[in-house]
């Protein structure tokens, strides 16, 4: 039951960092373009984030790949936590048939 | 006529009852986040503290799936900076709407989250956001947030063999699913594209999380060339 420095330096960089991200609107309110090449790329930035966040995780072997289009096709129509647990399922259900 | 008090109470209690949804669909991800984070070698306190002081379902997810011992902390807290920065966008949003908090706008926006931050518009849609309201909803997330990641943490540790049961999928697959949230139709298809392919590619050639950022801007990039290309200021024009 302990903290390591080096953890607890990292978790209060995280913190800094997402704090900043949290207050950072609140100032800038008024001075963020509604249109142009900056606010194509802040509305590109969160699926862009998350794509690259988990394509490495989808596209390591086929059974992944699978599993990673039954989540999306789950995710356009279901809830999200739905849509986690149709990967969850299929992973768990084809490791066990192929693996 | 209300007095104050009783305003305040039923403020907070009105808040509550507008989160109890968020949290309810939270507790699983809660328990996959303290479990993960537990088979990456952190402590129950060590997950407290990254509940309390970063506060941020998928950059804690995130950060988890990227860890290390010890822990990477330019690439950790880069990619919170990245993953958070839509943070900006819902807070411009809501900054004319938390006037009424005065001084305590600031450190209010501590507590906001993607599911608290629309709860709040959506509140703020038919009657005035208040402070009572703000924090009722805010504070309830964050503690039961705390309590069920340490939770997760502490009985994570007694599943053995996590992969066979899929759960290592767990965060790909909500990762999936979120990114899809912000699906606007076919002109996100390239985005995601460029952006899995680079990072992948990426991902097998150098160490750490320089993947992501990697990804995230060649996605970026594919959707500021593509704009360009279709110049939808025109078509609105003619419209």
């Amino acid at each position: 039951m302990t903290v390591s420095p080096n953890t607890l330096l990292a978790i209060v960089m995280m913190g800094f960092a997402t704090y900043l991200t949290r207050v950072a609107g609140l100032y800038l309110a008024d001075r963020l373009p509604r249109s142009g090449a900056v606010r194509v790329a802040l509305d590109a930035l969160p699926p862009a984030v998350l794509t690259a966040v988990m394509a490495p995780a989808v596209l390591t072997g086929p059974i992944e790949m699978v599993a990673g289009l039954l989540t999306a096709l789950a995710a356009l129509r279901l809830p999200l936590i739905v849509a986690v647990a149709v990967g969850i399922a299929s992973v768990a259900a084809m490791r066990f048939a192929f693996g | 006529m209300n007095t104050p008090t009783a305003n305040t109470l039923s403020e907070v209690r009105a808040g509550v009852a507008a989160i109890l949804p968020a949290v309810i669909a939270m507790i699983p991800f809660a328990l996959i986040l303290g479990q993960q984070a537990a088979s990456k070698g952190l402590t129950p306190l060590e997950v407290l503290a990254m509940s309390s002081i970063v506060f941020a379902g998928s950059a804690q997810m995130l950060a988890i799936s990227l860890w290390t011992e010890p822990a990477p902390i330019a690439a950790l807290t880069l990619s919170a900076l990245l993953v958070n920065l839509r943070h900006v966008l819902m807070g411009a949003s809501i900054a004319s709407k938390m006037a009424p908090f005065d001084r305590w706008r600031a450190p209010a926006a501590f507590l906001m989250t993607d599911e608290h931050w629309a709860v709040a518009e959506r509140r703020a849609l038919g009657r005035p956001l208040t402070l009572a309201f703000w924090l009722g909803s805010s504070v309830f997330l964050f503690l039961a947030w705390q309590a069920v990641t340490v939770l997760g943490a502490v009985f994570g540790s007694f599943i053995r063999d996590p992969e066979r049961y899929g759960f290592d999928f767990a965060f790909p697959a909500m990762f999936i699913a979120l990114a899809l949230g912000f699906w606007k139709g076919w002109r996100t298809a390239p985005v995601m594209a460029a952006s899995g392919l680079v990072a992948t590619a990426v991902h097998a050639t150098a160490p750490g999380a320089w993947y992501i950022i990697a990804g995230a801007l060649a996605g970026i990039a594919v959707a500021v060339a593509l704009d360009t290309g279709a110049k939808p200021d025109v078509g609105k024009v003619r419209a």
